[in-house]
């Protein structure tokens, strides 16, 4: 529970689950008795001051967090107009922001007796993530996973397996993250009993997108302080990619109250909006219903879900989290959007001017800093969340860029 | 006010037997071989009809299901043409009751006062949106039962007594009882819990109560007929037209009349079945 304050930005979901209009809970019968008691178990574990400080202590040893924020000397210079900072989230253990939202949803699951983790994951960060703290904490695991993504991301895929995970290939669809989804689904409304669903992103049904955010939002509570520490004042600007948006969500939500502070997100725009094939839902998508939750989504004129596009398969999504469709009707956030092109530009140029070679994710977000970085002022202070490492990637950018390895 | 479906209930009721609800998708494998099968379906026994939405996200449903709707949306199924198989239906049967079963995305997409307006001229008679429960009742069920449409709920097995009062509060037509945890055409129910959770049920309403999920076979189809209300079989029909198809998709030379020998031979399950147990 919320405490709600006038004027605040941050007090949603409403006790429906919604923001504004986005959200709720759109689920089966079936499901419905686990979302209501996931949600009791939630509000109990929140206002357990126990259960924060297992979160605190795990997030300190075993992720190694707080992740540092680093200021991108090279990129600032080459950009030459806004002081660009980077949040390291790439740093923390498994190599992505992944691991924080993990991390609570497995604690939570232990404390509501579950035996068995289910999640689904796109480009394999959040699958990674999810097997990691099963075996950190001795529980069978089933990752499903688009039989495409199973194909770009392979070395994310046996790391999955060496940690214990049995990763289960999804053909239906396109076999990507949205089918990943569907199939985890199935098995949860047939596992009832004993399987906790651990969703990667802040979509899903209520309390899910709120449930993420929270556990998520560690990397704007540190940002902030950080901040603080570096500069002696809040940012001018935050920027951070978007599929689901379980990073932006977590960098933003802290800072929704301070409204000197601009917010962007950055979707990906594959082979550019204007073909079709791309993956921003708010700018190429229309509001529906979809995975539990109301938001906006890549659709045609019948209601049927279409296929998103990206060279990222972390981006591949044809939703957003609702949270994210609420900040984009009030204003509060702007969405913006990368192509691939533009993206894998980022990844080079991030790579060798800072020794950072940036998940594709992130590349997009560094894209977008690349077209407004110059056009700003060099007390413009601005963060970027490094949500991933490119680790993962390097094969599959070798092949766009036609190497042979 | 009574209903298609309320009528049709209260007649089988009267005769002794149990209602055969049968479920295709419509469009699948293409308009015109749904629209055979769709309207042999009375004539080969089915009682109420229930006509899938197709969508490209069906969460609930299993293989058979999830392949009929993609084979249905390959062959340019839409709302639109969901509907217009209803009225074209209703242009020869007025008393079999059909309930359109799908997910909320394309209701909406289409605009739900746009959606039901449609769907009552077709000849609707209720809907069954596995993706709204009763906590979303604002945004489709309570419309539809302002337009005159039966909302069928769905009842689970994780239903439990506190929450079935509030699953059935808006519920008209029948209730429709999953008989298993999971997706359609997956595992079969046991009888004997299927008998029970039907009691429990209708220890809270009057209404009939359908039992489906996992129903394959003539012999299952019976056994569930002995205790409820009504058998919905849905996926073992729509593998039964899966068969009937080609290499290249298309529907073999006398498919509709072979699928619907299938759904004959469940109905004689159905409607013998209470028959056979007073012997």
């Amino acid at each position: 529970m919320s405490l709600s304050k006038p004027n605040t930005l941050r007090s949603g979901p409403d006790e429906r689950g919604r923001f504004g209009i986005f959200g709720g809970r759109f689920v089966a019968e079936t499901l419905m008795p686990l979302v209501l008691d996931l949600e009791k178990a939630y509000a109990a574990a929140k206002a357990d001051p126990a259960f924060q400080a297992e979160i605190d202590f795990m997030q300190r040893d075993y992720v190694g967090r707080p992740s540092p924020l680093y200021l991108a000397e090279r990129l600032t210079e080459h950009f030459g107009g806004a002081k660009v900072y980077l949040k390291r989230d790439e740093l923390n253990h498994t190599g992505s922001h992944k691991i924080n939202n993990c991390l609570g949803q497995i604690l939570l699951a232990r404390r509501m007796g579950k035996t068995r983790i289910i999640a689904e994951t796109g480009a394999g960060q959040h699958g990674v993530a999810t097997a990691t703290v099963c075996a950190r904490f001795g529980l069978p695991c089933v990752i499903y996973m688009g039989a495409t993504d199973i194909e770009r991301q392979k070395p994310n895929v046996f790391r999955m397996k060496l940690l214990g995970a049995e990763v289960i290939p999804v053909t239906s669809g396109t076999g990507t993250l949205k089918d990943a989804m569907n199939e985890a689904l199935r098995d949860w409304v047939t596992n009832v009993e004993n399987t906790y669903y651990l969703i990667g992103t802040v979509a899903g049904p209520h309390p899910y997108p709120a449930m993420v955010r929270d556990f998520q939002s560690v990397i704007g509570n540190e940002t902030k302080v950080q901040m603080m520490e570096r500069e002696g004042r809040l940012p001018d600007s935050i920027v951070a990619c978007i599929g689901g948006g379980s990073n932006a969500m977590g960098l933003f939500h802290p800072f929704l109250d301070d409204t000197s502070v601009k917010i962007y997100g950055v979707e990906a725009a594959g082979k550019g909006i204007e073909t079709g094939e791309h993956c921003a839902s708010l700018k190429g998508g229309t509001p529906g219903v979809l995975h539990g939750n109301r938001t906006y989504l890549l659709q045609d004129d019948d209601g049927q879900i279409k296929d998103g596009h990206s060279i990222s398969a972390g981006l591949d999504y044809p939703g957003i989290g609702p949270e994210h469709a609420w900040l984009h009707e009030t204003g509060r956030a702007e969405y913006v959007s990368a192509t691939d092109k533009e993206a894998l530009e980022a990844f080079q140029l991030c790579s060798k001017l800072e020794g950072i070679i940036p998940a594709l994710e992130p590349a997009h977000a560094l894209a977008f800093v690349s077209k407004i970085a110059p056009k700003l002022p060099k007390d413009h202070l601005m963060v970027m969340n490094m949500c991933g490492r490119g680790d993962k990637d390097v094969f599959s950018v070798a092949d766009y860029l036609g190497v042979k390895l | 006010m009574t209903t298609r479906l309320d009528r049709r209930f209260a007649a089988l009721k009267a005769e002794g037997r149990a209602a055969f609800v049968t479920f295709i998708t419509a469009g699948d494998p293409d308009f015109d071989m749904s629209f055979d099968v769709l309207k042999g379906l009375p004539a080969a026994g089915a009682d109420v009809i229930e006509l899938g939405m197709p969508f490209t996200d069906p969460m609930a449903d299993g293989p058979a299901i999830q392949a009929s709707s993609q084979r249905a949306l390959r062959n340019g199924a839409t709302m639109k043409k969901t509907l217009e198989l209803v009225r074209r239906f209703r242009e020869g049967d007025n008393e079999t009751p059909i309930v359109l079963m799908g997910y909320y995305n394309p209701i909406y997409h289409m605009g739900v006062d746009t959606f039901l307006t449609l769907a009552c001229e077709a000849g609707v008679d209720g809907l069954i949106v596995v993706d709204l429960p009763p906590e979303e009742d604002d945004e489709l069920c309570e419309p539809a039962m302002r337009a005159g449409l039966n909302f069928i709920r769905l009842a689970t097995p994780t239903t439990d007594d506190r929450r079935l009062p509030a699953v059935l509060a808006n519920t008209s037509g029948f209730v429709y009882y999953v008989s298993i945890t999971g997706i359609t055409g997956s595992a079969s129910p046991e009888a004997r819990n299927v008998a029970e959770a039907v009691a429990r049920i209708k220890r809270h309403t009057p209404l009939p109560v359908a039992v489906g999920f996992g129903i394959k076979t003539p012999e299952q189809a019976a056994d569930i007929a002995r205790t409820a209300d009504g058998a919905v079989v849905g996926s073992a029909i729509v593998d039964a037209i899966a068969k009937e198809l080609d290499s290249n998709g298309k529907a073999k030379p006398g498919a509709a009349e072979r699928v619907l020998g299938f759904v004959r031979r469940l109905a004689d399950g159905v409607h013998k079945a209470r028959a056979a147990a007073a012997e």
